[in-house]
């Protein structure tokens, strides 16, 4: 399987995208800049990110995850 | 719109427009953008001010004052309740109004505002800012100005790529949580502060009033806490208990960098205020009215530095900052971290001494004093207050 990559590895942060609120926490304590909030989009800039799990850690609601099998390449959202 | 401004504002809050105001008095042009589709929307904030924060902005207006407060209710994890009367202490806002309306009296000033432009970089020339990236309506696009003035909010991530260290330990970040509930039988005119291990550790839970009975209801936690236990499932634990079937109005997350303002908040073409410059009071998490005192400070600078024609004025900021408030949450900081490490039988026992003292001769300055008793280290960081 191909995986996206981090700049350490494997991604294995995973920011599930409908229960995102984009209120930006996650971005203020990325110690990267390695996370692009706009109006009501958020992703990671894969390159940058470290998995250091900051981000997790600050959600207020438990929106961000750490997938320790790594993000596949293309990420189906059907279930 | 043209391709060229004096000084471009990134973020329409409450500290963007006023530093907007501040500079566009001074007859310089301004040019402010907003990423989202409306001005004060959504709202991240818990909404409580006080009345001469406001004051030294704007006239109060109903339009946007939900309640009135003249009390507190500090509540011990015991449950026990202590309330300190003020007289007109502050306000609860409607921020979609309160913002909208400061951004209008930028724009009154001279401000010209675009709303659903995101600003995705800087151009930086010989080792200054001189404009902005920008996408709007699905196309990239530049402007240029002589400052940039970053106001986007907690972020922050315009002043990073100026090189300004913006990033915020995640400890001191409070990870916050917030519904407007419906049905909330409170003093309307009293704010509330819960403390204690089970409700918000080394923070505080709230409750302030938004009038006709309903409420903010909301807590912060520290990325430490929130390793464990999110803000959110501290909040349904506690709804679970107290209201359980009251409507929810709105529900909203937010971060609160309750830290020490940055190390440095200006540099060559650009400045830095409110969230964005981590000028939020470390002990309250109170940031609006702080955030409008950075944005007025930074405005005035911006003006006078292209009024002059010296563009090296505006690295004047960070001290005009810390003379004005950045030195006092030096202090507050030191405080919170005294008190936020208090233990559930601290708070308890605190409560107790406090409640029998009479009504009429309760004070924060009083409170504090018990808090001394419990933990005299604090004094040292009082004294400081005043001596500084």
């Amino acid at each position: 399987m191909n995986y996206r990559m981090a700049k350490t590895g494997k991604l294995m942060i995973e920011i599930l995208p409908n229960k995102c609120d984009f209120c930006g926490c996650c971005v203020g304590v990325c110690p990267e800049d390695a996370i692009e909030l706009k109006e009501a989009e958020i992703s990671i800039i894969d390159e940058r990110c470290t998995n250091c799990s900051k981000c997790i850690w600050s959600c207020p609601i438990e929106v961000i995850k750490f997938n320790k099998n790594g993000l596949p390449k293309v990420v189906s959202y059907e279930k | 719109m043209k391709n060229d401004y004096d000084i471009i504002v990134v973020g329409a809050g409450p500290a963007g427009s006023i530093a907007a105001r501040s500079a566009a008095e001074k007859g310089v042009s301004v040019l402010m953008l907003e990423k989202d589709r409306d001005v004060g929307y959504p709202v991240r904030c818990g909404e409580a001010i006080s009345k001469a924060g406001v004051e030294e902005f704007i006239q109060p207006n109903e339009k946007w004052i939900c309640a009135k407060i003249s009390q507190f209710c500090f509540v011990a994890p015991d449950k026990s309740e202590v309330w300190i009367e003020f007289g007109d202490a502050g306000f609860v806002l409607e921020r979609k109004i309160f913002d909208y309306e400061l951004a209008q009296t930028a724009a009154a000033a001279g401000t010209e505002i675009i709303t659903r432009c995101y600003v995705y970089d800087l151009i930086i020339e010989n080792g200054k800012v001189c404009g902005v990236k920008y996408e709007s309506q699905g196309e990239k696009k530049e402007v240029r100005s002589k400052i940039v003035i970053a106001a986007d909010g907690v972020e922050s991530r315009v002043g990073r790529w100026a090189g300004l260290k913006t990033e915020i330990d995640f400890r001191e970040m409070e990870s916050a949580v917030q519904i407007t509930a419906a049905n909330i039988p409170i003093n309307q005119n009293a704010l509330y502060f819960y403390f204690g291990q089970n409700v918000a550790p080394n923070g505080y839970f709230w409750i302030f009033p938004k009038g006709n009975n309903s409420a903010n209801i909301g807590l912060g936690v520290s990325g430490i806490v929130g390793k464990k236990k999110s803000a959110l499932s501290f909040l349904n634990d506690f709804m679970n208990e107290h209201y359980p079937n009251a409507p929810i109005l709105t529900q909203i997350a937010g971060g609160v960098p309750c830290s020490l303002t940055l190390e440095k908040i200006s540099a060559p073409g650009i400045m830095l205020v409110g969230d964005a410059a981590r000028q939020v009071n470390p002990l309250s998490g109170g940031g609006i009215a702080s955030g409008m005192i950075g944005g007025s400070i930074a405005g005035k600078i911006a003006a006078e530095a292209i009024l002059k024609n010296n563009l090296d004025h505006i690295l004047s900021y960070d001290r005009a900052w810390n003379d004005r408030l950045g030195k006092r949450h030096e202090i507050f900081n030191r405080i919170k971290n005294g008190i936020y490490n208090f233990s559930d039988d601290t708070f308890n026992s605190l409560a107790k001494t406090f409640i029998k003292v009479p009504l009429e001769k309760r004070t924060l300055g009083r409170l504090f004093t018990q808090a001394l008793i419990n933990k005299p280290s604090l004094l040292v960081e009082v004294a400081k207050v005043f001596v500084i």
